[in-house]
């Protein structure tokens, strides 16, 4: 590979590496939303029983 | 939001095919195909800072609920664009030029100003307790910013001892039919890259805000 295609190469790749970071902090995101979810629909149950689930 | 996003996916395969299978290699050799991505990234985080501001007008007029957050979702994706651009043009910079940065070109100066204004949004923002005021601050400045963006796109045309390409002059694209529509769908895909970053940051935004006034009321009950 010569001089000039590994600068290309390597412009290509910070922007695929970029796309790749923001997916993986939003992957992180969708967990920490799915478990605060979870935490408040717990609390849900807990505060107002028989009406949060209740549909299935 | 899925079709955008199926459409994102096919817009960036085709730019890439189109980069290096269809258009072709001009006299500066296989570098200039750094052009097709730096340019049009450049362009989508002045099309963000923009909307940014736009939005930030839109909250400072009619103080529409939501507007606030949207311009600061927009203007995180103008940093993100802008820190891709002086990344990629840094790389091709060093094959053209030899050197990875140079303080003598406006053109690159200025767009590191104009980085350094969005960068330094987001110290503001959360300086000041969210409420009312913060937004109103950050909406002044977000259009402050907008400003500095026609003053970077035309220092390259203004400046006499540049040394930076200039691509679009007041003739047209100065380049083939081919590497321009190369260019236009390259841009394309960007764009909807960036629009697809936007919506999804935004929902991420808005989810959080919700089940945190759930959390609130449920924690109140």
């Amino acid at each position: 590979m010569s001089s000039g295609e590994k600068y290309v190469a390597a412009a290509y790749a910070v922007v695929f590496l970029a796309v790749l970071v923001w997916v993986v902090i939003i992957a992180a995101k969708l967990v920490r939303l799915e478990r605060e979810t979870a935490d408040l629909a717990a609390l849900a149950r807990r505060t107002v029983p028989g009406r949060v689930g209740d549909d299935g | 939001m899925t079709a955008l996003a199926v459409l994102t996916t096919a817009l960036l395969t085709a730019s890439v095919a189109l980069i290096f299978f269809y258009a072709p290699v001009d006299a500066d050799g296989l570098n200039q195909k750094i052009f097709y991505f730096h340019v049009p990234i450049a362009l989508t985080s002045y099309a963000c800072f923009g909307w940014g501001a736009l939005k930030a007008f839109v909250h400072l007029w009619k103080r529409r609920e939501g507007a606030d957050l949207e311009s600061y979702v927009a203007i995180h994706q103008g940093v993100i664009f802008g820190a891709l651009t002086l990344l990629t043009g840094s790389i091709w910079a060093k094959v053209r030029w030899g050197h990875w940065w140079t303080w003598g070109d406006e053109q690159l100066v200025l767009f590191l100003v104009l980085f350094l204004f969005y960068c330094a949004y987001f110290m503001l923002r959360f300086s000041v307790e969210p409420g009312p005021r913060r937004a109103r601050l950050s909406a002044v400045y977000a259009l402050f910013g907008v400003a500095l963006i026609p003053v970077s796109f035309l220092a390259i045309r203004l400046a006499n001892d540049f040394i930076h390409p200039t691509v679009f002059t007041r003739h047209g694209a100065q380049m083939t039919h081919t590497m321009f529509a190369a260019f236009c769908v390259s841009w394309a895909a960007l764009l909807a890259l960036a629009h697809v970053m936007y919506r999804v940051e935004l929902l991420g935004k808005r989810i959080d805000a919700n089940l945190r006034d759930l959390r609130e009321s449920l924690t109140a009950a």
